[in-house]
């Protein structure tokens, strides 16, 4: 199935096709899904290093003297405990409580960078600016000036530190390193989508295609949106569009640990949250395990004493577990057990609380 | 992508060997590529009966569902189980060892040859 014209591509696009990647239309890009195959790059990150192309991600950047009272505005978490240097994921909300995209703010010197789902992007970027005309902040989007790469997996210290003169080991989860006035400018963060260790570098464009050439040379395994898929779902991690949309808040999808409701700036949906947290939330996000045979699959029905009790975000066939694993939103009393139709057929599931898959920190 | 020639094809991907009232069933290199890694086959039951055009299972990859259609009706007399342990067998062998269904089958059908197959690769490219 060839994507057809008119999609965006990276910076990185000829690298894919030079390594015979599967392209498909991903939210209007010509993005790889393989290479290999899902099993083998999926494993190449939970036991060596992935290299992703994530260049199609949206980056919104805060600047003006009112730069942080518009983010605490505009997302879930509280930006003034940030760090410079401190990146936090968060939730955007509706008033409704609903969530407009999940996203991870790092906080720099002079400004707020807020890392933006590709599919969101125009409705972001609207959103963001139409609730903060009264504020003195400039919204740039600037998702072309950047591309991005993620490195993935126990070997991805090792491999990255042969391309930089930062201490890698001193750099700690969800911190990053600003090194825009260096001769290769560039902002490594040790962050990640995977359940692994590892590493999201943002670079200019034009040094995308030679970064990806140096860091697969060095042993790192192109690895494509498939196996992107499978590894944050056995993190037990959200997917915008499967477990959260304008229908489902921060708290149904169990991401409450980015949600700080106390915080002195009131946000966007901060009172629809505080509303849901008070009378109980209207469904949970719960993490099951097939019994059966078969795999259950997003939007698949799930049911309980043959009542329909809610709906499948995420499935798939766990390649570390070879397990059917899912998770589902489903109403409240569930949560233990219930079935998913799979094909009309009921199948028994088993609720598991993700994540399916921990690494061993060493 | 390999196309033996001795064998039958169908427009949704699927094969098919006939040989003295028994048609063999799989699908092809071409779908087993385009699917990925095949990591669960739905079987059908033995002694069920199909008509040409029915689906008779399915095959799933990590990201994909697909559903199985025969091009000839019939009597399920086997069923491929060693794909329940192993579907990745489908993947390595998809002509050989990755075989799915027998039917007890006349073997009349509606089925485009190697050539033919080859030409609707070449078009679907």
């Amino acid at each position: 199935m060839a994507a057809s014209a008119g999609l965006r591509r990276t910076p990185l696009y000829e690298e894919h096709k030079a390594a015979g990647a599967k392209l498909v239309d991903f939210a209007g890009w010509e993005m790889p899904v393989q290479y290999e195959g899902i099993r083998a790059e999926h494993e190449a990150v939970r036991n060596r290093a992935g290299l992703f192309d994530v260049s199609h991600m949206g980056e919104a950047v805060f600047r003006g003297p009112d730069a942080e009272k518009a983010v605490q505005r505009l997302v879930t978490r509280d930006v003034s405990r940030l760090e410079i240097g401190q990146a936090g994921y968060a939730a955007v909300c509706y008033p409704s409580g609903g969530t407009v995209d999940d996203v991870l703010v790092y906080r720099r010197e002079d400004d707020l960078l807020v890392v933006i789902n590709a599919a969101n992007r125009e409705k972001d970027l609207r959103h963001f600016r139409e609730n903060i005309t009264d504020l003195d902040v400039e919204v740039a989007d600037e998702s072309d000036e950047w591309a991005l790469l993620a490195l993935q997996g126990p070997q991805a210290q090792e491999i990255f530190q042969n391309f930089t003169d930062a201490d890698l080991s001193t750099l700690k989860y969800y911190r990053f390193l600003d090194r825009r006035d260096a001769d290769v400018p560039v902002i490594i963060s040790r962050t990640g989508y995977t359940g692994e260790d590892g590493f999201e570098v943002f670079l200019r464009p034009d040094d995308a295609p030679e970064a990806w050439r140096l860091l697969v040379g060095a042993g790192a395994t192109p690895v494509g949106l498939g196996a992107r898929d499978t590894l944050r779902l056995e993190a037990g991690m959200c997917l915008y569009g499967n477990e959260l949309d304008a229908e489902t808040t921060p708290l149904e999808a169990g991401i409450s640990f980015a949600v700080h409701l106390d915080k002195d700036e009131e946000f966007i949906g901060q009172e629809a949250l505080r509303e849901e947290k008070e009378k109980g939330l209207r469904k949970k996000l719960v993490g099951f395990e097939v019994e059966g045979r078969g795999i259950a699959r997003h939007e698949y029905p799930v049911v309980s004493d043959g009542e329909p009790v809610g709906v499948v975000t995420s499935g798939t066939m766990s390649p570390t577990l070879n397990k059917a694993i899912g998770l589902a939103l489903v109403e409240p009393g569930v949560e233990d057990g219930f079935e998913v139709m799979i094909r009309d057929r009921p199948v028994a599931a088993r609720a598991v609380t993700p994540p399916f898959y921990k690494r061993n920190k060493r | 992508m390999s196309v033996p020639e001795d064998l039958k094809y169908t427009k949704s991907h699927e094969w098919a060997r006939i040989e003295s009232g028994v048609a063999t069933l799989g699908i092809t290199d071409h779908a087993q590529d385009e699917l990925g890694d095949v990591v669960f086959v739905e079987l059908p039951e033995q002694g069920a009966t199909f008509e040409a055009g029915d689906s008779f299972g399915t095959v799933e990859s990590v990201k994909a569902v697909s559903d199985l259609y025969t091009p000839v009706g019939g009597e399920v007399t086997e069923v491929n189980s060693a794909l329940e342990d192993a579907p990745e067998k489908i993947n390595e062998d998809p002509y050989g060892e990755g075989w799915i269904v027998k039917l007890n089958s006349s073997g009349e059908g509606d089925f485009l040859s190697a050539a033919e197959y080859e030409k609707l690769l070449e078009e679907e490219g």
